[in-house]
């Protein structure tokens, strides 16, 4: 069920402004895909216009196309909703729904989207909160609020909501940033479990996590403050931690600058 | 910096110098002196705030308690009693009252919350602005021009009586302004993150308003209308120009007079005798009761909201 995504010639602008200029990448299937790079380079941007989250924000658009697998997710007949229910995403803070309990947290996303069968959803629940290594935690207190776990389980509570929708590939926002290293570990093992189901693309400021979770890296920079960001290089992990081909990303990797 | 250059605020004032004899600094006899002052100028505040309210209390309800607490206040119109007549009640004049809030939240409350999602959640450019422009105008309305404005229309231009129903026109014009606002600053209140965290489970912006945004500020909503409707009971300048009183009991909004507290306290006000003016108290002790068991109510409403923590 995992997709490949093929990104090409892929401009975005907010406005008038460019926040991302001419980039190209595929990232592979059943996978972790990093994302690294100084601050407003355009990570997270690209990370939104891989699920069409950048078009919440008044003034967010695209050139370029973005497909996954054989489907351009920018084509004129594609419905953004349709697209996030295919690309689910985890952001850098855990937000889980005040409104709601543990499990309908988990289930809000099947339930917003009308499915009723009680028995499904309670499955869907136990099966999502399994995979996100939070079932022991919680299965107990399922009907409490979602707001009183910690923010490690508050996040591990938002990968299962996002994993409850099937979706085929995952992004995650810097997800373990507001996390201590002990959650941060939780999360980094589970999204080493995920990658033999789904395609996830993560960004982080943290380049020790890069190199500990990720099969590939991309290296992202901008020129100037008010430039677009670009893509300066991607390769394997590995490489691009021991011999990156560019020199600003050995220079970035090595802490001389960002 | 060191600790001692903090405590003792030499850094910010170089009149008060450093003393290294006295270790980490010494207690400032000026700063708490200022303390002490501000301390003083807040409560005393803070009690002359409260003094007309707690002497409008005191007056209305030692005035007005004892007919209150008779079953018959609440149980029986004024009809058939004049002013030099003790008895009868207020029921006529809260039944009146309470109809017509009612009638009047039906029509603004619906109104009022959706404006408020427009703004907030889809409103841009011109046409919002205009919008809420003109919201603004509106909060600015005194109440004599909003009850002027549904008599030349009702009255004059379409030559209807003066019925209740008019009077809920007028004050609909009043409160819709109020829960826009209130409600406005609710959803704005409600972090982008949630919205976000819905989007991205597949689920359309209109359903994350409805199932997300609207169940996480519910409560605040219900308070922005229980303001908007203890503005509106408490209103008089529509019900003397639009809704003038009766003695009796009535039901119908769209014929006939009806009878509301505002209009009970004014009738019997302007009597000289002392059961009109025991009346008048009650009735304004009445007013104040209806408004704060409402406001109780909603209280209760709102706290069964689902945020927890």
């Amino acid at each position: 069920m995992a997709k490949r995504i093929d990104v090409k010639d892929l401009n975005v602008f907010y406005g008038s402004f460019k926040a991302i200029e001419d980039v190209s990448m595929t990232v592979e299937p059943r996978s972790v895909t990093a994302f690294i790079g100084p601050s407003g380079c355009g990570k997270s941007t690209l990370l939104r216009t891989l699920n069409r989250m950048h078009e919440v924000i008044p003034g967010g658009r695209v050139e370029g196309s973005v497909r996954l697998d054989d489907a351009d997710i920018y084509g004129s007949d594609v419905d953004p909703v349709a697209v996030r229910r295919t690309v689910g995403m985890v952001f850098q803070r855990p937000n889980p729904f005040p409104t709601m309990s543990i499990g309908d947290n988990v289930a809000a996303g099947l339930r917003l989207n009308g499915m009723k069968d009680k028995k499904i959803l309670a499955e869907k629940i136990e099966a999502s909160l399994r995979s996100a290594n939070l079932w022991n935690e919680v299965k107990d207190r399922l009907s409490k609020p979602g707001a009183g776990l910690s923010g490690g389980q508050q996040q591990r509570l938002c990968i299962a909501r996002a994993i409850a929708v099937a979706p085929q590939v995952l992004l995650m926002d810097e997800p373990c940033s507001a996390l201590d290293p002990i959650s941060t570990l939780a999360i980094e093992d589970l999204i080493g479990e995920l990658k033999s189901t789904y395609t996830i693309v993560i960004v982080t400021h943290n380049m020790q996590q890069a190199a500990r979770v990720s099969d590939r890296t991309g290296f992202f920079n901008l020129a100037a403050t008010g430039k677009p960001g670009r893509l300066i290089e991607m390769d394997d992990t590995q490489k691009m931690f021991s011999n990156p081909t560019e020199r600003t990303t050995e220079d970035y990797i090595s802490g001389r600058f960002g | 910096m060191t600790v001692a250059d903090l405590t003792s605020g030499s850094s910010l004032s170089s009149a008060r110098q450093w003393r290294p004899e006295l270790g980490l600094g010494h207690r400032s006899r000026a700063r708490e002196a200022r303390n002490l002052l501000a301390r003083v100028v807040m409560w005393t505040a803070f009690l002359i705030a409260l003094i007309p309210l707690a002497w409008i209390l005191w007056t209305v309800i030692t005035r007005g308690i004892g007919l209150v607490l008779e079953p018959v206040w609440w149980n029986n119109s004024q009809r058939g009693i004049t002013s030099r007549m003790v008895g009868g009640g207020a029921a006529h004049a809260i039944q009146g009252t309470l109809l017509m809030a009612l009638v009047t939240a039906v029509m603004a409350v619906p109104v009022g919350v959706m404006t408020a999602i427009y703004l907030v959640e889809y409103g841009r450019g011109r046409l919002a602005k205009t919008v809420s422009f003109m919201v603004d105008i509106l909060t600015g309305i005194p109440s004599i021009v909003a009850a002027l404005f549904i008599y030349a229309v009702w009255v004059t231009t379409f030559g209807l009586q003066r019925v209740g129903f008019a009077v809920c026109l007028a004050l609909v014009m009043l409160m819709i302004p109020v829960i826009v606002r209130s409600t406005e600053e609710m959803l704005k209140l409600v972090p982008n993150e949630l919205r976000e965290a819905s989007y991205a489970l597949g689920v359309p912006k209109w359903k994350t308003i409805a199932k997300v945004v609207l169940p996480t500020a519910f409560s605040g909503i219900v308070t922005g209308i229980l303001l908007g409707l203890a503005r509106i009971m408490g209103e008089t300048a529509p019900l003397l120009i639009l809704g003038p009183y009766t003695a009796n009991l009535a039901t119908n909004l769209f014929g006939g007079f009806m009878a509301t507290l505002p209009t009970m306290i004014n009738t019997n006000r302007v009597e000289s005798l002392q059961p009109a003016i025991d009346r008048t108290w009650a009735s304004a002790f009445t007013l104040i009761l209806v408004i704060l068991l409402l406001n109780l109510a909603g209280r209760l409403v709102a706290r069964t909201s689902k945020v927890r923590n």
